[in-house]
């Protein structure tokens, strides 16, 4: 990063120097958590001075001091997420955030004793960064981030993306850009503090090796400034999001994110059932479609008509109560919204809920409270690791089974083992499937035309291709089914979310003749001879041709 | 005189034989006092005793405190139904003069389908109170003993009644000392015989088709003066089982049971009764029964016979036992199958479920009752061979085969040949009897992959390995593997394999070198392995892909159909495009067809473990967003620091060594970019992509991974010599080989190793050459698994791994504790070749499942990532 200031022989450039704290003439050494910064100047003038601070990041250090609790056994470092091969050496990261604080701490706070009067006053300011990772994350990165952000603090702003590797120009650009920032007038207190905030915002990256207190002093720093911000809540959002990251790194566990690596995939690309957002911004993972590409709803204070989540709830609710189910499964329950509308109703008296997804289950019990309700609230629910490909004995024996937004997270191939693991070997009395209609995308304008309600949907079904599917389920394993539209219905495409109703045919008992014995309590028995002692009955079975 | 002392007194108390079944529950009757421990302590084991006041001392302190009574039953009765469950004898030492204590009891002992068998000591009350009061650590109030009396008296008639099997009372203190304990083996329990065994499916009264059989599978048959076959011998002394269902239906049942009673009689058969049996025989005693489903047929012809005849058949049907135990418990057969907590175990429903096997309760279509498919859950190592309900044709399904191919429906007579696992059948010479239903159903759970469950992979386990014992998987990583597999894996049908991961050679000290080929050469020197072969390590990402010689031959094994699939270490589909999956796998295929593999081999279809290239193909979005990000980051910001320095120090600034070490620095994210970059190129279908196989794994009923890598390399070659097409998909490994006792060989393949990674290559895979080696321990006993493979990774390939300016921290990353990984590169090397070996053997889905998913656990161990 360099500074670079203007100036003339009465008001000499050079005056850097004492804001900074920094001796034009010299070339210090500092040491900082990650590494060494180095300040020299590559100009001193009158006319022209420019500070450079080079921070050199040890990546060994930063991977080795990373792996904290997640020690793995026999000292090798066990952080699968911490990279050796990693930007933060080049990069204008948070890591040159923290290091601005160590380097420049009494510029920071304006203090200048030699020279009182210089703090106070705005000077012409332009600021380079050669490479500065601005993650879209979903908000729409690089140069336009960076003019979101210092515009409005009254820079001007030249963002130049670089491409990540010319030798492969159709992967487009990489996440970082060059950055200047020119200001005619502006204190450098105010600029310091400024890039101290906005460089970790724009980072936006996972930062497993920025201590929880560096990143409070963080947004300490904006005092006085971030709160006339027009995008403070973006810089609140994604400050919150790289907490979250934090708590993940060193709370979760890491099996996925090694099973991930292992294959050379994106964590997220694996550990992708519970969304990363925090809990407080409202993730509502099945609303994908209604709120596109991160845009918020303009005004959420107002009442809002229910979400097509919570309608899909409620139908799911109308259909149990059909059925009159009292123990539910709840089969792929992800973060238990279902299971917490279902233990309102005190008629539901056994709840299952099963998910892969061990992250999914954390999270559903905490929303839940599941270990503060009280002793009979909380023995009305289970929840339970379980995979749908597989049989489960734990799924026998339910009223109902509920299917909510599940099959389209599952391969066509690998549809009929859940298929049979639920309907025929789990074989509730009921069963509620609900799946996207395909035919409503077009209805989300939010939605690229042909793609997707979610990055995880294996496929989406029209409405035609989902009755198939019932029908042929329903004949296969002795259920009758009946189909309804879920959420608002469109002439021509139908309703977002299809639901089918399952029941299972009510077969009599088998017709007695063919009927093997079932009672095994009631004496007479059977042995295959006759005890020594004799008086013991050898009774044949009643009984006879079972084919 | 001593000896007739002696005598009379032995003739007194002659010693009183109390049979007790080896698996059963053993109930001791008697009042405090008289002398059930004692009784206990000297006919059984300590640990086969349960008693109350152990109980009651374990719940309360106080071995006396009758307060304590109801936990301690309930304790005591928990741990019976442990015992039981286990299959142990089990005694209960307790009074139990009181209806309700027994009735528990019988109600667990029927719970585990053991025998409860009854051993009173009907001591007189004035002996008992004796013998209380002269212990000092019980006082009993004097009412206790008469009531306790009482109730016994009351009880002892009605004993058989209560559900007892076996009753032995024993009166007075004489008969208590004299009696002795004889264990007895269950009715059904054969394990001594160990066969040959050939097991006959249902006959129904097809005695022609039968003659056929028994003469095929090498019988000759003994006929009588009329010419009707009465016995049938194999020269070899196998031994033929018969899983019932000899009757009904067919046209000549009297000569089927002729035979078969006749084999049976002479030593030659074992028979189980079918349900077809007992109804028959239910009726011939004058029992009401429904005459259909064939009966009829039987009890007219039956009636063209001898009343003598009749009675030989009434005393066969009545003497059989529902199921047996064989081949030390290794095979098992029941008439309808039997799930394994009924093997071996005695009860009225363990005779139904062999007879008839369990429904749901419900009916199908036809009305007839639908099957509980028993099958499917069925995880034993005993082979169960049953019948009763007709397939097509008779296959395994997790190690139980059904045997009734119906032939009396005009299909056929099938018999198995133990322990060779061979089917032999005949055709029906014609329809005999009209079936109710089309003989189009599956055995349950034959299809759709149905017969895997939870239970299989969840929760902590412990894989059983042939080559490295006990394999241990965590529960977390269990789940985590859970999560993969269902959400991300291919069919676990076709997923019968999952890369091991390799460790890499130990940590060099040479200059500038992280690894290096001396360090592996000399690990294997150390272990005792002379012949090594070092193969070319490819710039990939790895692929185990299963070829089908044709479209129909993976149904026929994997029960999937299409060309094969391709998958990653993690077992996801390697190729999102079907298309461009079944273009390689063709390429594979034709080049297998052509290089005479398949018929060479045996197989309609090979495992393999190849490199896919380029590592782009799969890995572009990693490439992007971690390497070339790196890359673009170090580009854009080194050059500027380089300019701001030399700026600086054409002020005069002293930065030569601030200035040199940032020159490195861009000079290292300069060849870190090359190293990626070498990895990268575009593919456009076929074009571009690069197959390098270098093992193959399995081909039909045999593990080839064991087989030394020089024949692998000589198929493999042949294999890339047959690829056709203008531009070859299959690429050969390059390889040299080791002598690690030469000094010549060895540096030779350093120099190999060098020239390669010299040119940008990613290094090398050092392996024992005769693949599957153990170290050797004194006297030559055989030790633990050399590791199969080593890597030794290339100097630039490792700023890929290690970061751009890695060898600027050499010091610092030698650092590397190996010990973790070279255990888990071990143990998963182990359950891959186990997961192949159960895949050879013909083992059930789930066996081979379970040591793949192991894999995929242990794959999430931590361990640095790095190595």
């Amino acid at each position: 990063m360099s500074i670079s200031t203007t100036g003339s022989a009465e008001d000499p450039a050079t005056d850097l120097g004492f804001l900074l704290h920094k001796h034009p003439g010299k070339v210090q050494r500092f040491t900082t958590s990650h590494g060494e910064a180095h300040v020299f100047y590559p100009e001193a003038g009158d006319e022209v001075c420019t500070a450079a601070l080079l921070l050199d990041i040890d990546p060994v250090a930063l991977v080795r001091k990373g792996r904290g609790d997640g020690r793995g056994r026999g000292g090798s470092p066990d952080f699968a997420l911490a990279q050796y091969v990693n930007d933060r050496p080049y990069a204008a990261s948070s890591l040159l955030a923290v290091a601005l604080r160590t380097v420049f701490r009494s510029a920071m706070k304006g203090a200048c004793p030699a020279r009182p009067e210089l703090p106070g006053r705005a000077r012409p300011l332009r600021i380079e960064l050669p490479a500065v990772p601005a993650n879209g994350a979903g908000e729409g990165g690089g140069p336009a981030m960076v003019a979101r952000l210092f515009e409005p603090l009254g820079w001007r702003v030249e963002a130049v993306a670089i491409p990540l590797d010319e030798s492969f120009p159709e992967w487009g650009d990489s996440r970082y850009v060059r950055i200047a920032l020119v200001s005619e007038a502006v204190r450098l207190a105010d600029a310091l503090q400024q890039l101290y905030v906005l460089l970790p915002v724009l980072d936006g990256a996972k930062h497993y090796w920025v201590a929880p207190d560096e990143v409070d002093k963080l947004l300490a720093a904006g005092e006085g400034w971030l709160a006339a911000h027009p995008e403070r809540a973006l810089i609140t959002r994604r400050y919150l999001a790289r907490r979250w990251s934090l708590t993940r790194a060193a709370m979760e566990r890491l099996e996925l994110a090694r099973l991930a690596e292992a294959d050379d995939r994106e964590v997220e690309e694996v550990d992708n059932a519970v969304d990363d957002r925090p809990e407080e911004e409202g993730a509502r993972p099945e609303e994908e479609g209604t709120q596109g590409s991160g845009e918020r709803p303009a005004e959420p204070e107002r009442p809002r008509p229910p979400s097509l989540a919570e309608q899909r709830r409620a139908a799911i609710l109308d259909a149990l109560r059909e059925t009159g189910a009292a123990r539910v499964a709840d089969l792929g329950c992800g973060q238990g919204e279902l299971i917490g509308e279902l233990l309102k109703d005190a008629r539901f008296t056994g709840i299952l809920g099963v998910d892969v997804s061990v992250r999914a289950l954390q999270a559903a019990s905490r929303k839940l409270r599941l270990d503060r309700l009280p002793e009979r609230q909380a023995a009305r629910v289970t929840l339970a690791q379980g995979a749908l490909t597989y049989t489960d004995a734990r799924l026998k024996g339910f009223d109902a089974a509920v299917l909510c937004e599940v099959i389209e997270h599952l391969d066509l191939p690998r549809l009929p083992a859940l298929e049979y693991a639920v309907f025929g070997a789990a074989r509730p009395r009921a069963v509620v499937v609900t799946t996207p209609n395909a035919e409503y995308n077009v209805r989300w304008e939010s939605l690229p035309a042909g793609t997707v309600r979610h990055a995880d949907h294996r496929f989406e079904w029209s409405r035609a291709e989902f009755g198939a599917w019932a029908e042929k389920v329903a004949a296969a394993y002795g259920y009758t089914v009946v189909l309804r539209p879920v959420g608002p219905q469109d002439e021509e495409v139908g309703a977002p979310t299809q639901l089918a109703l399952f029941t299972a045919t009510v077969d009599g008992p088998a017709t007695a003749v063919d009927a093997p014995p079932t009672a095994v309590d009631a004496p007479p028995i059977t042995v295959d001879a006759p005890a020594t002692t004799g008086a013991a009955t050898t009774t044949t079975p009643e009984g006879g041709e079972p084919r | 005189m001593t000896d007739a002392t002696v005598d009379a007194t032995t003739e007194s108390t002659a010693p009183r034989l109390l049979p007790v079944t080896d698996v059963s529950l053993v109930v001791l009757i008697g009042t405090s006092g008289a002398g059930k421990s004692t009784f206990a302590r000297r006919h059984f084991l300590p640990t086969q005793v349960v008693s109350s006041d152990f109980c009651r001392g374990l719940v309360a302190d106080d071995e006396n405190d009758q307060s304590a009574s109801a936990e301690a039953f309930d304790l005591l009765h928990y741990i019976v139904g442990k015992r039981l469950a286990a299959g142990r004898l089990t005694v209960v030492d307790a009074t139990n003069v009181q209806p309700e204590a027994r009735r528990q009891l019988v109600r667990i002992a029927r719970e585990h389908d053991v025998l409860p068998i009854a051993i009173v000591l009907d001591v007189p009350p004035g002996v008992c109170a004796e013998r209380n009061r002269s212990r000092p650590d019980r006082q009993l109030p004097a009412h206790v003993i008469p009531r306790q009396n009482r109730e016994l008296r009351r009880s002892l008639r009605g004993l058989e009644r209560e559900g007892f099997r076996k009753v032995h009372i024993l009166r007075g203190e004489a008969e208590v000392a004299a009696a002795e304990v004889v264990p007895e083996k269950r009715y059904n329990d054969l394990r001594h015989l160990t066969g040959p065994f050939d097991v006959v499916g249902d006959i129904h009264g097809c005695r022609s088709e039968l003659e056929t059989l028994l003469t095929r599978l090498g019988y000759s048959l003994t006929r009588d003066a009329e010419g009707r076959p009465v016995d049938a011998a194999h020269p070899a002394g196998r031994t033929a089982v018969f899983v019932g269902d000899l009757v009904d239906r067919g046209p000549d049942t009297p000569g089927v049971l002729r035979l078969v009673m006749g084999m049976v009689a002479a030593g030659h058969a074992i028979c189980v009764p079918g349900n077809h049996e007992n109804k028959l025989g239910r009726a011939m005693d004058g029992k009401k029964v429904t005459v259909s489903h064939g009966l009829k047929e039987s009890l007219d012809q039956l009636a063209g016979e001898s009343e003598e005849f009749r009675a030989e058949v009434r005393e066969f049907m009545r003497g059989l036992v529902s199921h047996y135990l064989l081949d030390g418990g290794a095979l098992v057969v029941s008439h309808a199958g039997l799930p394994e907590k009924y093997h071996g175990r005695n009860s009225g429903r363990v005779r139904s479920h062999a007879l008839y096997g369990e429904t749901t309760g419900e009916t199908d279509e036809y009305g007839l009752p639908v099957r509980y498919p028993w099958a499917e859950e069925y995880r034993g190592r005993a082979l169960v061979v049953y019948g009763h309900t007709p397939v097509p044709t008779a296959g395994f399904v997790n190690n139980t085969l059904c045997l009734d191919t119906g032939c009396v429906f005009g299909g056929s007579l099938t018999a198995l040949r133990y322990p060779e696992r061979e089917l032999v059948s005949v055709e029906a010479e014609r329809e005999w009897y009209a079936p109710v239903r089309p003989l189009i159903t599956d055995a349950p759970g034959a299809r759709e992959g149905r017969p895997l469950d939870l239970a299989d992979v969840a929760g902590r386990r412990i894989v059983e390995t042939r080559l490295h014992g006990r394999v241990a998987v965590r529960e977390e990583n269990a789940a985590a593997a859970l999560e993969v597999m269902s959400r991300f894996a291919l069919d676990p049908r076709l997923l019968a394999y999952l890369p091991p991961t390799m460790a890499p050679s130990a940590t060099s000290r040479r200059d500038g070198y992280l690894e290096h080929p001396e360090e592996a050469f000399l690990a294997y020197r150390a272990d005792g392995v002379r012949h090594l072969v070092c193969e070319e390590k490819h710039m990939g990402s790895r692929a185990v892909l299963l070829v089908a010689r044709d479209g129909a031959a993976l149904e026929r094994r994997f029960g999937v159909a299409g060309p094969g699939a391709i998958w990653t270490r993690t077992g996801r589909a390697f190729l999102d495009d079907d298309g461009l999956t079944a273009a390689v796998l063709g390429r594979v295929r034709s080049a297998a067809e052509r290089a005479g593999l398949f018929e060479e081999l045996g197989t309609d279809w090979l495992l393999l473990d190849a490199e896919l290239m380029p590592w782009s193909l799969k890995a572009v979005e990693l490439l992007r967003r971690q390497y070339a990000a790196v890359g673009a980051a170090a580009g854009a910001a080194l050059p500027e620091v380089l300019s701001a320095l030399e700026r600086a120090a054409g002020r005069g600034l002293d930065l030569a060594d601030l200035t040199a070490r940032q020159r490195q620095r861009s000079a290292d994210a300069g060849a870190f970019t090359e190293a990626y970059r070498r990895y990268c190129w575009p593919t456009e279908g076929l074009s571009g992509i690069r197959l390098a196989p270098f093992q193959l794994l399995a081909a039909e009923g045999a593990n080839l991974a064991v087989r030394p890598h020089d024949e692998h390399l000589a198929w493999i070659d042949r294999l890339v010599a047959a690829d056709d097409g203008e531009e070859p998909v299959l690429h050969r490994t390059g390889r040299v080989l080791v002598d690690t006792e030469d000094e010549a060989s060895t540096a030779a393949a350093t120099a190999w190793w060098e020239e390669l990674t010299g040119a940008g290559g990613e290094g090398m895979v050092v392996k024992p050459l005769a693949s599957l080696v153990r170290t050797t321990r004194g006297e030559g006993r055989p030790g633990g698994l050399v590791q199969p493979g080593m890597k030794v990774r290339g100097r630039e390939y490792l700023r890929i791994i290690y970061g751009p300016d890695y060898t600027e921290h050499l010091d610092r990353l030698r650092q590397r504790s190996l010990g973790h990984k070279r255990s888990l590169a071990l143990r998963e090397y182990a359950l891959g070749l186990e997961a192949l070996d159960r895949l050879a053997a013909g083992e059930p889905l789930w066996r081979v499942h379970e040591p793949v998913f192991a894999v995929l656990a242990l794959e999430s161990e931590p361990v640095d990532p790095r190595l």
